[in-house]
């Protein structure tokens, strides 16, 4: 702010000046590694990352890898989207992949047809309760279910015990994991109806995250509940002295963060037609790169949607780029691992060059 | 209705055994600017959080605007009518001006809850409508506030309370940590108070500010009120002699 006058006599302010807002970063450097791998991948493999070489199919584009890069983040980019309002609310949820293995397997288990090939279904687990070709919304809304009460109780934790929200869900995260491994005494459970297997078909689980991403886009930028999540993460005192059900809020964003992972849940078991109770592990570390990548501070208060999106962009780019180059899988977690950190790294640089300069 | 709009009578506050807070007998008249002075530890601050309720008392009555008050929270002082800058800011660093000034109390466009849709437009309007009446320059409105500096946050934080005030302002030196045009800015704000005939106590240290501001002065010293004094009866000796404790032995009623 060195362009303004402090005084009575009026503050000049320069609009040039103004900071570039951080998502832009985000989306260079998303370019800046996409151009990597297409310059790489001209030079060594004589092929193109992003345009199409193949003389079958008339586009400019490699339509099926741009599809690839966003379907295989789409799941883990559901929970990203509802681990993003808890960051920015100053916590943090290292539940959602555990809500996922535990969603899976209940919601499926509601999602089974009663006969496989004219035989009844081996796998059935309330076969004998008849329970069996429900229509799909019995599966999905137990699922949902699911999520809220386990993002009921790690808000309610984190919001009343006042324990800190990393031990809060990481309870959960074990306890959520454990339902699943119990549920159906470790063995995976199959054979969905054919509407809860359309659910995550083909390029739904895009769809869904695409539109989901809209919604909260829209929800944090222009509803109370969205400031209000800013302002907790960025001054919780000032939130309470204000007149803010603090508590409330929290109980309430877990709650969503918790029905984001439900969703990611039916999404998987749906498109991978199976629920095991390993479902998810893992997701919730990604889901929370994904968001640190896209700019989201760990303090609280700073970050949006659009950087979290991008931030999955980022991963999508980096796994279809490294297969794309034919190089082991190992290499991409080693990157993956730098690119955390280096994000963050730039991040708390830019802070501090903007408060100086 | 009598003119007082806040009375305290024998308010005391105990933390353990340390009598932070002896049977004060405080009134406030309607539309009167009093000063509240005294060294560091004469209970000053310790009255303000008994009469907005962010402590509770351990003894005594607060009238407010003709009936006794008991609130529970500062949230319940100031629905009723009390508007407090606290010596800690209540602002949050990632929101804008818009929203610090509308925190707890924004406008909508469409109420769903939770999910209410927040009136931007409506907001920022009366926020420049807000900061012109304070006569608060800020440069840019939409930044958030964690870039501006220690007297703009406090302007903010000022407006805030002036632009809500209905009843009663209440000011915990507010200039403490401001430069000499950051605290004239202030200093506007309270003047423009006293043309709106909203009544204030106004905690300094500064004896400039408190002779130029308020129409009385009453001194805290040890837990006690030990003087009340219209500005034009006394003067900055006078005062400080009340403070050191040199005069005024026994306690007074304010």
């Amino acid at each position: 702010m060195s362009t303004t006058t402090h005084g009575l006599g009026g503050l000049k302010y320069d609009p040039s000046k103004k900071a570039r807002a951080p998502e832009w970063n985000v989306f260079f450097a998303l370019v800046g590694i996409i151009l990597i791998f297409e310059l790489v991948g001209r030079i060594f493999m004589g092929d193109s990352f992003l345009f199409n070489t193949r003389d079958t199919v008339d586009t400019l584009f490699n339509h099926q890898r741009l599809q690839i890069i966003i379907l295989q983040v789409s799941i883990t980019g559901i929970i990203a989207l509802g681990v993003t309002q808890v960051i920015i609310s100053g916590g943090i949820d290292l539940s959602s992949g555990s809500i996922v293995g535990a969603t899976a397997m209940i919601a499926m288990s509601f999602a089974q047809v009663a006969m496989v090939n004219g035989n009844p279904n081996p796998k059935a687990i309330f076969a004998a309760q008849g329970w069996v070709d429900l229509p799909v919304l019995v599966p999905v809304a137990v699922g949902l279910a699911c999520g809220a009460v386990a993002g009921f109780i790690n808000g309610a934790l984190v919001a009343y015990t006042r324990i800190p929200p990393f031990i809060a869900t990481l309870g959960m995260m074990v306890t959520a994991r454990g339902i699943a491994k119990w549920w159906s005494k470790g063995n995976p459970i199959s054979f969905p109806t054919d509407s809860y297997a359309t659910i995550g078909k083909g390029m739904m689980p895009v769809i869904i995250f695409v539109s989901l991403a809209v919604l909260f886009h829209l929800i944090l930028t222009y509803t109370r509940y969205g400031k209000h999540c800013y302002g907790i993460g960025s001054n919780e005192q000032a939130m309470r002295m204000s007149g803010i059900n603090v508590e409330k809020m929290k109980v309430l964003i877990y709650v969503i963060a918790g029905l984001l992972s439900a969703l990611a849940a039916v999404v998987l078991s749906s498109k991978n037609l199976t629920a095991q109770a390993g479902m998810g592990v893992m997701y919730e570390l990604d889901a929370i790169a994904m968001a640190v990548i896209g700019g989201i501070s760990l303090q609280g208060g700073r970050g949006s949607i659009i950087g979290t999106v991008l931030g999955a962009l980022i991963f999508g780019v980096i796994i279809s780029g490294f297969t794309f180059l034919k190089l082991d899988a190992y290499y991409q977690e080693m990157v993956k691992g730098v690119i955390i950190v280096a994000a963050v790294v730039l991040d708390q640089w830019r802070q501090k060059g903007r408060a100086r300069g | 209705m009598s003119d007082i709009i806040l009375e305290t009578r024998g308010l005391s506050k105990r933390y353990g055994g340390v009598h932070a807070l002896e049977d004060a007998n405080f009134i406030l008249r309607k539309g009167e600017h009093v000063a509240v002075v005294g060294d560091n530890g004469a209970g000053k601050s310790t009255f303000v959080r008994q009469v907005t309720a962010v402590e509770q008392r351990s003894a005594g009555h607060v009238f407010f605007d003709g009936q006794e008050v008991d609130f529970a929270g500062p949230l319940e002082a100031r629905e009723a009518g009390i508007e407090t800058v606290f010596q800690t800011l209540a602002l949050a660093d990632d929101l804008d001006v818009p929203s610090n000034l509308f925190l707890g109390r924004e406008l909508y466009k469409f109420r769903m809850g939770p999910f209410s849709i927040l009136d931007r437009k409506a907001m920022r309007d009366r926020t420049l409508e807000a900061l012109k009446t304070t006569a608060v320059k800020i440069p840019n409105v939409d930044n958030p506030i964690r870039n501006m500096s220690g007297g703009q946050r406090q302007c903010v934080s000022i407006a805030r309370t002036a632009a809500f005030a209905s009843k009663l302002v209440i000011m915990d030196e507010p200039t403490a940590a401001l430069g000499v045009q950051e605290t004239a800015q202030v200093e506007n704000i309270i003047r423009g108070l006293k043309e709106r005939d909203i009544p204030m106590i106004l905690i300094s240290h500064n004896l400039r500010q408190v002779f130029d501001l308020v129409d009385r002065i009453v001194v805290f010293r040890r837990g006690r009120i030990v003087a009340s004094l219209n500005k034009d009866e006394t003067d900055g000796n006078d005062i400080v002699s009340y403070i050191t404790g040199v005069k005024g032995g026994e306690p007074a009623n304010a």
